[in-house]
């Protein structure tokens, strides 16, 4: 692990360069290590793939007592051994073509079915990475490499809320109508952030989440919308 | 007691000192744009510093009192009128039923910012009652301010308190051109030498991509040895360079977490001298170290808390 400084208030610890549950639950161990000083001299923490940002109040603390702060919190988590703490959530996804206007595309240059694709999909469980681009938009990973596809070249202007999205290895769900280029494969209608409602997200990093193909009807009677044109 | 929005303007989003300890759900900070001017608005009307306020960008701005209060201006130099005579900014202002107060274009940074006594009372949205309208989250409805809308206040009883204004050798100068000190740092080390001093020594303009997620420059290309990196925390402030070598200066409301290079960020106080230039301002670049800036920083809270308004005869 390495640290670096960020900004002013903001130092980011590195703990590799590739993606790995291994070094996603380090990050989740010294993230919970520093959860109690969020709100005092620590303001907010960024986890993501192989770092975690650790932003403090520099009116109350400086870097050099964030850096014993970090590395306490180290000492005390490689003691104990990483227990994937996270739960697994299941997220039904509607994989009809009416809610994919990628999927028959990717199935197509990844050499197989759609169906194969679904049940390539489905089949995995994905760990929550990282959380951001947009509020409740998390990154799941890694899907198979046959399934895996890169964004498209011009990135649509409207992606519909719920939308299944694949690109490369990564797969995640997109909370809310916005502009995206992932590929998209199927509909959840699972709220995937509401501001209203406890918890907020269904998810958090560290969880394991894995898909669950639910026919039309079922997609209709859990609240999912079709709507025609996506893109 | 309310202030009905007669005219949001150009850009008008009620904003407090931001969101903080939500960065886990994606929700990025939000804030004044200008956090020194956010807070003598409201330390002229002895709120707290953070009390809520509307920031405006550029101008534009038309309330209607309905009730008896006091606002303060500052931020931007723009003209100030109420019921069509001129006011200054920088000083407490009675406004009593039925006054129209109108904001004009700013001619001298872009950032305004209007607070009222007490603060506005807007329901909290985790934590905050920050605008980030990106998000559809905080303000009124999670938008930015619209004619119609009505902002609850406290009415008060006595405007009897002498005003207050900021001393002209107190209030901040706005510039065509800054210097942003930069802590460097993130990927700082896959610049070159060469790269360094092509982006520390020359100047570059704000483009007219510029708002409250990110200031992006043009200027002479700043190459980096990698392409993109596993997404990570941005800060505020932090200079992203993607491939063409243009710098971007993620800003309040910038998203979580992102895979460009970063050369490191700028100070916080630099920071809200560039949310003060509009398109076209020049921008140059300083080298400073993490406890230079915290000592930078320490010594800015000292003089902003010694700093006193003064009564006005």
């Amino acid at each position: 692990m390495k640290i670096q400084v960020a900004g002013e208030n903001a130092l980011i610890l590195y703990f590799g360069d590739a993606v790995s549950d291994d070094v996603s639950q380090s990050i989740q161990n010294v993230a919970n290590g520093l959860s109690r000083y969020v709100g005092g001299v620590l303001i907010d923490m960024v986890p993501s793939y192989a770092s975690l940002m650790v932003i403090f109040n520099p009116l109350l603390t400086d870097h050099l007592k964030v850096r014993q702060l970090i590395r306490e919190a180290l000492k005390n988590t490689s003691q104990e051994k990483a227990d994937g703490q996270g739960s697994v959530i299941t997220l039904p996804a509607y994989y009809g073509l009416d809610a994919a206007p990628d999927l028959e595309n990717l199935a197509e240059n990844a050499g197989l079915s759609c169906q194969q694709v679904i049940d390539i999909h489905t089949a995995m469980q994905y760990r929550v990475y990282a959380i951001g681009f947009a509020p409740g938009f998390a990154y799941l990973g890694e899907v198979d490499a046959r399934i895996a596809a890169p964004r498209l070249a011009t990135p649509r202007k409207k992606v519909p809320k719920g939308a299944v999205a694949i690109a490369d290895r990564q797969t995640a769900v997109y909370p809310a109508v916005s502009p995206g280029g992932w590929n998209l494969i199927g509909l959840c209608p699972v709220d995937m952030f509401n501001p209203k409602a406890k918890p907020t997200m269904p998810v958090q990093v560290g969880d394991k989440v894995q898909f669950k193909s639910i026919e039309r009807e079922e997609f209709l009677s859990l609240g999912g919308q079709l709507i025609n044109g996506a893109g | 007691m309310q202030i009905e929005i007669l005219s949001p303007g150009i850009l008008s989003l009620i904003q407090d000192a931001g969101r903080f300890g939500q960065h886990a759900i994606g929700l990025t900070s939000g804030g004044p744009m200008d956090p020194t001017a956010f807070k003598w608005a409201n330390r002229l009307l002895n709120n707290d510093q953070n009390a809520t306020a509307i920031e405006t960008t550029v101008g534009g701005l038309k309330i209607k009192s309905h009730g008896t209060t006091r606002v303060a201006i500052t931020g931007a130099q723009v003209d100030v009128k109420i019921n069509g005579t001129r006011q200054p900014q920088w000083q407490s202002l009675d406004l009593t039923m039925g006054d129209e107060l109108e904001l004009g274009y700013a001619t001298n940074g872009c950032r305004i910012y209007l607070a009222v006594a007490g603060g506005f009372k807007i329901e909290k949205q985790f934590s905050s009652n920050s605008t980030v309208a990106r998000e559809g989250v905080g303000g009124l409805t999670g938008k930015s301010l619209a004619k119609g809308d009505k902002l609850d206040c406290h009415a008060l009883i006595c405007q009897a308190d002498a005003h207050q204004s900021l001393p002209q050798s107190l209030r901040p100068e706005y510039n065509d051109s800054v210097t942003l000190r930069v802590i460097p740092g993130y990927q700082q080390a896959h610049f070159s030498d060469h790269e360094k001093a092509m982006f520390f020594q020359n100047e570059f303009k704000v483009s007219e991509l510029c708002d409250r997620m990110g200031y992006r420059l043009t200027g002479p290309q700043v190459s980096c040895d990698i392409d993109g990196i596993l997404s990570e925390g941005i800060c505020l402030g932090a200079i992203q360079v993607p491939k063409d070598g243009q710098p971007i200066i993620l800003m309040n409301d910038r998203q979580t977490i992102g895979g460009y290079p970063k050369m490191g960020s700028v100070l916080s106080l630099d920071l809200a001298n560039l949310a003060q230039l509009t398109q076209g301002g020049s921008v140059k670049f300083e080298a400073i170290t993490i406890d230079d800036a915290h000592n930078l920083l320490a010594l800015a809270q000292h003089k902003f808390e010694n700093s006193k308004a003064e009564p006005v005869a």
